[in-house]
């Protein structure tokens, strides 16, 4: 997992969201979001302020609303309503009637713990957050309960709370909190709060309805894109088709005829034209004539990424686990040996790459759905040359995330057009745009190798190949040639072997960039080990069920979730001709599932995905309903990856460009999906990224059990299937 | 000017009659609940009636539509068949981050317009111009289902 090495590479990693930081911290505080934001001044001083803001995370007013302020960023994963939950239950407040409010951008009072920073990803919200949250509401909690003990000069102990009330049995009085904010507030909060017992919980463990939701249904949310801020202009690009390539000559003479047309604005390696609405600047991008000069890249290929990276792997990596004689191991034995390779896949969030921003000589505001709050703030900050908080960022709900707004390249190109601008400019891409000049996830290769002996696998070594994401993205964290997240769930792969041998060869794809993708890591490990495994299984005759159960005993809660989907998926019972079940199985971001996927295939190759069910211990369950959804969405999103995804190179550019070619599960190709969670009493787990490992390995064992033809690339290539082509 | 009856409204917009109504909407009278999503009907986001039938608004040019009433997200929920679809939808938490949702309920809409009791084929058929990365599809099944029982 990511979390341990990280801790190590980065400086002050552990950084508690204290009241102390809270106070440190207030005056850099900024933002129009902190409009009523109370910031209290001195932990001494009693009774005056109208609000009681024990921490960063929760805010009370004498009028009794409870304002719960979200660290992390909703993009439809549930959070705002797990945070939500979390809080209200151990503050014990009354949970229809809270109020949230995102974070505004601020490291020091909002930093996700694991990375030091304003990040929503790797799944880690609640693994993150679930300790800190609910010391923080209890402590508020307890600091409520003090108040009340002192206004009816009782002993705390003998004070109980509910429903946003202090309530003592003995005597039978009660207050609510709204009465115990002006004394709450002077009080100093506890160092260590009594946390509840979770047999005790109210709210955690319950499908409540999601608080995000009621307004997406009726058209009211306003996403980054929707932003309308009086005067507001708009904006498209379109940037050098070649990556690396810049802008040579522009002829915009045509563009500025047509109606609508306000401004073409030209930079570096981009060209926006800003209009009366995106229409206009739709049509006046398609008018410039545009000569690029497309720089080293212009030839590169598919071909010529695949070459590099099957050469680069043969070399020895870095070293990320090594346990016994891997090499010994490997001398002896039946060795079986495989090679796994992954494509680019592009993110394609419903709602484009967009971002409203408003430049000033003195001030900038900038409106925009994005992963990484804190990192828009510091990208507008350094393009306008203001100081951080002369940027106000406005943080809205995200039309979908899956890592690709953990980039700050579209706020920094929106704020570069904006300086040129008079006037608020919202710069939306096209989908185009939006596949063309994404931030891919790496094309992976993984070199397998494995002895056997007695039916049992005595040796492993696993080579992954990939670009490093994290080098780029968090460098502190890229140490001694190692990119965590290329390596997670390898390193630490859930099978009892006794020589295991894992390494990471860091191989750029020429310019392509690379950032996270939903399933990140995991993702390309879980795929490659799980096919392995499989491959192993049916080489040594055993079923793929029992070949890994025997492996897994020192992962009982693994070993627990296989054969719950086993038995749910009915493993082993007959099936028609070409259709098979394949299982595969992850201890990844926290979580111990199981997944059984069930798929037919007819003679031309074309796969019909029938079952998909996942057994799923992730530890202590905050919102039900909202882990279910999670792994529904993720296998829908891994089963598209498996099918269909694929991002090619051609003369150094992108030759997909729309959902036409860069194809999406549709509702007409889904399987049933069946989840069954696992009550669990252990730390909670990381859920959103789940299904979406889970998946590929699924169907490509239940396409070999449905074919005998082993898949070792993706996406699935029907000619392989029908047997036009070998495999 | 064209003259377009929105939402029961009769709108005067100064746009050319080869812009698409989706950018109408949006950018000109600020009815964001519609989506952009792809700009070549591939996606489904920015589905909108047209005399109750489900329409792509971003390939559909303004010139072309006359007075037939157009219906957006912002006033489905008027109609009992939106109230209906909005209110499964909530039921059964089907959405997630709900940018597709817009267009995935116009299209549902005008599905249980047309055909009040559909089976899975029916819903595959009217359903399927609609992509949801999130992948709530099982539940947009279930929720067209609930939505089609007698109240």
């Amino acid at each position: 997992m990511i979390d341990p090495a990280a801790r190590q590479a980065i400086p002050d990693l552990d950084h508690a969201v204290t009241r102390r930081a809270f106070l440190g911290a207030g005056l850099g505080v900024s933002g129009a979001l902190l409009v009523g934001f109370y910031v209290p001044t001195s932990g001494a001083s009693s009774g005056g302020s109208a609000v009681f803001a024990p921490n960063a995370f929760i805010r009370i007013d004498r009028h009794g609303k409870i304002v719960l302020i979200m660290p992390q960023v909703e993009m439809g994963q549930g959070i705002y309503t797990a945070v939500a939950m979390i809080l209200a239950e151990e503050l014990d407040a009354a949970f229809d009637q809270v109020t949230l409010e995102a974070a505004p951008p601020n490291d020091k009072l909002y930093a996700n713990p694991t990375f030091g920073i304003q990040v929503t990803g790797n799944s880690n919200s609640i693994r993150a957050f679930w300790m800190p949250l609910r010391k923080a509401a209890a402590g508020a909690r307890a600091m409520l309960v003090q108040a009340a003990s002192q206004i009816w000069k009782v002993d705390p102990g003998s004070i109980r709370t509910d429903s946003s009330t202090a309530i003592h049995d003995a005597s039978g009085r009660h207050l609510g909190y709204a009465a115990l904010v002006d004394r709450a507030d002077g009080l100093t909060p506890p160092k260590d709060p009594m946390l509840k017992d979770p047999k005790d919980f109210k709210l955690v463990g319950k499908p409540l309805k999601r608080l995000d939701t009621p307004e997406k249904v009726n058209g009211k949310v306003v996403y980054g894109i929707d932003v309308m801020p009086p005067g507001v202009k708009f904006a498209t690009i379109a940037a050098c088709p070649v990556f690396g390539g810049k802008v040579g000559h522009v002829d915009d003479s045509k563009a500025k005829t047509l109606p609508g047309v306000q401004q073409v604005v030209q930079f570096d390696d981009f060209v926006a034209v800003v209009g009366d609405h995106m229409w206009a600047a739709k049509q006046g991008i398609a008018a410039l004539d545009i000569t690029w000069n497309e720089g080293n890249n212009a030839a590169i290929s598919s071909a010529d990424v695949w070459k590099k990276i099957r050469i680069a792997s043969e070399r020895e990596g870095a070293v990320a686990n090594n346990v016994g004689d891997t090499a010994k191991g490997l001398s002896e034995g039946e060795l079986h040996e495989a090679i796994y390779e992954l494509p680019f896949l592009a993110h394609a969030t419903m709602e484009p790459m967009n971002c409203t921003a408003h430049v000033t000589p003195t001030s900038c505001e900038v409106w925009v759905g994005i992963q990484v709050l804190s990192r828009a703030q510091a990208v507008a900050a350094k393009v306008t040359g203001l100081p951080p908080d002369k940027v106000t960022v406005h943080n809205h709900l995200i039309g979908g995330g899956f890592g690709r707004r953990l980039e700050t390249d579209f706020v920094e190109k929106a704020v570069l057009i904006a300086k040129q601008v008079d006037g608020p400019v919202k710069v939306v891409w096209t989908r185009e745009e939006d596949i063309q000049h994404d931030i891919y996830r790496p094309v992976y290769l993984d070199r397998l190798s494995a002895s056997m002996a007695n039916g049992r696998i005595t040796a492993w070594k696993h080579r992954i190949t990939g670009s490093s994401i994290i080098a780029r993205w968090l460098p502190p964290a890229f140490q001694k040639g190692i990119d965590i997240d290329a390596i997670d769930s390898a390193a630490d792969m859930p099978y009892d072997i006794a020589n295991l041998r894992v390494e990471y060869v860091r191989d750029e794809p020429f310019a392509v960039p690379t950032g996270f993708w939903r399933g990140v890591g995991p993702n390309n490990n879980v795929f490659a080990i799980e096919s392995f495994i499989d491959e192993l299984a049916r080489k040594v005759n055993k079923d793929p069920v029992a070949f890994r159960r025997d492996l897994l005993d020192k992962t009982p809660r693994l070993r627990a979730a296989l054969e719950l989907a086993a038995d749910k998926a009915g493993w082993g019972r007959p099936l028609p001709p070409r259709t098979g079940r394949g299982v595969a199985v992850q201890a990844a971001f926290g979580s111990f599932i199981a997944t059984v996927a069930q798929a037919q295939v007819d003679e031309h190759g074309e796969v019909r995905v029938q079952r998909v069910i996942s057994a799923v211990d992730t530890g202590i369950v905050v919102n039900p309903d909202t882990v279910i959804a999670q792994l529904q969405g993720g296998l829908t999103f891994g089963l598209t990856a498996a099918l269909y995804g694929n991002i090619d190179i051609e003369r150094g550019r992108v030759r997909q460009s729309n959902f036409h070619d860069y194809r999406m599960l549709r509702i007409n190709e889904m399987p049933q999906i069946e989840v069954h969670l696992i009550k669990s009493g252990e730390v909670p787990g990381g859920i959103g990224e789940t299904g979406t490992t889970a998946a590929p390995p699924a169907l490509g064992n239940a396409l070999f059990a449905a074919t005998g033809i082993r898949l070792r690339r993706l996406p699935v290539d029907r000619a392989v299937l029908s047997g036009r082509k070998p495999a | 000017m064209i003259n377009l009856r929105i939402n029961g409204e009769l709108k005067s917009v100064d746009a050319p009659a080869d812009m698409p109504l989706l950018w109408v909407l949006r950018d000109v009278l600020g009815l964001t609940g519609t989506k952009f999503g792809c700009g070549i009907a591939q996606c489904g986001a920015c589905t909108v009636h047209v005399d109750g039938s489900a329409v792509r608004s971003c390939v559909l040019p303004i010139g072309s539509i006359g007075d037939r009433p157009i219906t957006t997200i912002e006033a489905v929920g008027m109609t009992p068949g939106g109230a209906r679809v909005q209110k499964a939808w909530l039921d059964l938490e089907v959405v997630q981050c709900g940018y597709c949702q817009s267009g995935q309920i116009m299209s549902a809409t005008a599905l249980l317009r047309a055909t009040p009791h559909p089976n899975d084929a029916d819903i595959d058929a009217a359903m399927a111009g609609n992509i949801c990365r999130c992948g709530t599809y099982v539940r947009i099944r279930e929720a067209i289902k609930r939505a089609a029982q007698p109240v």
